[in-house]
């Protein structure tokens, strides 16, 4: 009877609407998100295709990995950053925490990421640019000055020499008296994506697998509070690809690498706890929140139905969120700092565990200490002012949000179904899968705003005749010469002997199945350095050449 | 010139952000240019050979790690050292205004920053190849 009449409200609603419609047609037809899902003029319960109430901490969920959320903690406020030499970026590290940040995250540089020391001839030009230079242990003991690593967590965005730069960490936390099981952070490990979208590969797939569930391995016995991978769509959403295609490929990632840890003998409850996961929030508010949950919900039925996992942690999926550095212009910066805030409360809407909001500037430099301020200002003032972390899930029950959610979980599952099918993400990557996809969508977005049809302000539309470039930092060139100083200085002080005979180990170790960190770890406590430990794996493994 | 004109796309240094050069060769290639595209990790060395190998006019260097001031005059100079300055070499990618006059005094033709269409790319490169092939015709 209810029902009924709701049915004849609505058709009264839209034959009102569309006689309005004559008079003055919308601003589109049809509106989609990102995606290219269909937005529709009015969603009502009718869109709900799930019937069942989700509760935040239950399975699947949707709203959120804890009953209380923000209420008990916020986020963590980990702002990416690191340049030049380790001691200029250990002053950041200060600068930020006095700033009140919460946790840290270190960019290295280039040749740090490709695994070349500084004077290597490949290293031209990059030493400390987009990131600070590690070479040695020496290097990371500096980068850490006066930090208590008890005290703070922190992310590293590692992909291929994770290992290493693990072993470093560890390494200095023993230095300060802090023992590895109380270490907390993250590296970031995920090799898939560097091969689909952001290029700082070494090895080919399969020892590059190898490495990925020794650190598994090792850390499930040695650094049990440790994240020991960030399953990464951030770089695949930056390098073109829809929200829908950043959940699936992102969740296909993950699935080999929990095959891969269950092939190498691992349990599932024993590794995946630590899994981890890192998003975009990019521009389309409704759309980003909902793929958050959406991710949450998918990946919390496919360890269970599929891996069977029983824990509850290795069902949550728990995720960082960077604010999407494609979308920022390099026409009237200032502008930024408004993406920014948007994106960033999607993030907070969405349940993230931790957010970096990007500086107003970077689509012209790294930012300088004011722009990066005022970006962490951007999360503390949605923290403490705003008042959306009051509740658990404020839009949950929204039609068109939870409609969103479905459709994308739904689109998600069928690109993953398709991977499957190609034999998973390892051989969908080497096909040149998802590569293909995200370039097809790249280019799409480029006629669009190209065409106008997609407005980016004050680049395609309300643009300035003249326009200043405000002032930006610039890394020292002369950082180059200091740090191959620093790394002459510490080899030539080292016990030679030593380092061989730690190399010659990590290489025999190499051609068998051992784990390697101990090898590793071994290795850097001897002063030996990332390009020459990367250097002895090239000789064993060989290097990816891309597809 | 009765040909297409040929343009390798290169990515000089360690950067891996090739949503950028990807875009450009496939916009140039629409525009019906022959487009050769690198890949990552190019040394300038590799980058020239490939450009004197593959008889191309023009070089596109894209770089958003800040390593263009280093990588990209490089480029310029092997060509000089190789007898093949009449590439023209253009650049794009994450770089600060007060950079490009250094960088066009280098011997880099023009620079796309964020925010160029690919039409303005394109329209630059075949007056540059006009321009050029009027130069060596008068």
């Amino acid at each position: 009877m209810e029902k009924e009449r709701w049915n004849e409200r609505i058709q009264k609603w839209e034959e009102k609407t569309e006689t309005l419609l004559a008079k003055s047609p919308e601003r589109k037809n049809p509106f989609t998100t990102l995606s290219g899902i269909e937005v529709k003029r009015l969603y009502t319960k009718e869109d709900r295709a799930r019937e069942d109430e989700e509760l935040p901490g239950e399975f699947p969920y949707t709203r959120g990995i804890r009953p209380t959320m923000y209420r008990s903690r916020l986020w963590t406020m980990r702002q990416y950053a690191g340049f030049g030499t380790a001691e200029e970026t250990n002053q950041r590290f200060h600068y930020l925490l006095k700033q009140g940040q919460t946790g840290l995250s270190v960019a290295f540089d280039l040749p740090t990421q490709i695994g070349y020391d500084s004077d290597d001839p490949m290293a031209t030009g990059e030493v400390g640019k987009v990131g600070v230079a590690i070479d040695s242990l020496q290097d990371m003991e500096a980068l850490f000055a006066g930090i208590p690593l008890d005290k703070v967590s922190t992310s590293m965005t590692i992909n291929a020499p994770a290992a290493i730069l693990l072993a470093m960490y560890i390494a200095v936390g023993e230095k300060q008296g802090v023992k590895p099981h109380q270490l907390r952070g993250t590296i970031q490990n995920d090799i898939l994506k560097e091969y689909v979208a952001r290029g700082t590969y070494i090895f080919p797939p399969k020892p590059s697998m190898r490495l990925i569930t020794d650190i598994f391995a090792y850390c499930a016995k040695e650094v049990p509070k440790w994240n020991t991978i960030s399953i990464s769509g951030y770089h695949i959403r930056e390098a073109g690809s829809t929200a829908v295609q950043e959940v699936a490929f992102t969740l296909a990632n993950g699935i080999a690498y929990v095959e891969a840890a269950l092939k190498a003998g691992l349990e599932v409850d024993q590794f995946a706890p630590r899994l981890s996961f890192f998003f975009n929030a990019h521009n389309h508010f409704f759309e980003e929140i909902a793929k958050f949950r959406a991710a949450r919900r998918l990946w919390a039925k496919i360890m269970r139905e599929r891996f069977h996992a029983s824990n509850e942690r290795s069902l949550q999926l728990r995720f960082h969120t960077q604010t999407g550095g494609s979308t920022l212009t390099a026409q009237q910066p200032d502008n930024n700092i408004v993406r920014v805030t948007l994106q960033a409360l999607a993030a907070v809407l969405g349940g993230t565990q931790s957010l970096h909001t990007n500086s107003r500037d970077e689509a012209l430099a790294l930012p300088t200490e004011e722009s990066a301020r005022i970006a962490l200002r951007t999360q503390q003032i949605i923290a403490y002012e705003s008042g959306v972390a009051d509740t658990v899930d404020p839009l949950g029950g929204s039609y068109f949000i939870e409609a969103l959610t479905d459709q994308i979980e739904q689109a998600a599952l069928e690109y993953i179904e398709k991977i499957d099918a190609m034999g998973g993400a390892v051989q969908a990557i080497e096909q040149g899968f998802m590569q293909g996809e995200i370039r097809r969508t790249a280019l799409d977005t480029q006629r669009k705003i190209e065409s106008g049809e997609e407005v980016v302000v004050g680049v395609n539309r309300f643009r300035l005749e003249q326009e200043e470039q405000p002032g930006l930092m610039r890394v020292d060139p002369q950082i180059a010469t200091q740090q191959i100083e620093k790394l002459k200085r510490v080899r030539s002080q080292r016990d030679a002997g030593k380092v061989k005979a730690c190399l010659d180990r990590l290489k025999q170790a190499a051609q068998t199945s051992e784990n390697l960190m101990p090898r590793i770890l071994e290795a850097v406590k001897a002063y030996a350095t990332v390009g020459e430990i990367c250097h002895t794996l090239r000789g064993v493994f060989g290097e990816y050449q891309s597809v | 010139m009765n040909r297409p004109i040929r343009v390798l796309v290169a990515k000089p240094g360690l950067d891996g952000h090739d949503r950028g050069a990807l875009i450009i060769a496939q916009a140039l290639r629409d525009e019906g240019m022959e487009v050769i595209y690198t890949g990552l990790r190019q040394s300038p060395a590799q980058i020239v050979a490939t450009a004197i190998q593959e008889d191309v006019d023009v070089i596109g260097l894209s770089c958003l790690s800040g390593a263009h001031n280093e990588l990209f005059p490089e480029v310029v100079r092997l060509l000089r050292e190789q007898g093949a300055e009449d590439i023209i070499v253009v650049g794009g990618g994450v770089i600060p205004q007060a950079d490009i006059p250094f960088l066009k005094e280098q011997g880099i033709a023009e620079i796309f920053t964020s925010g160029t269409t690919t039409k303005e790319t394109a329209d630059f490169i075949r007056q540059a190849v006009l321009d050029r092939e009027g130069m060596k015709n008068g």
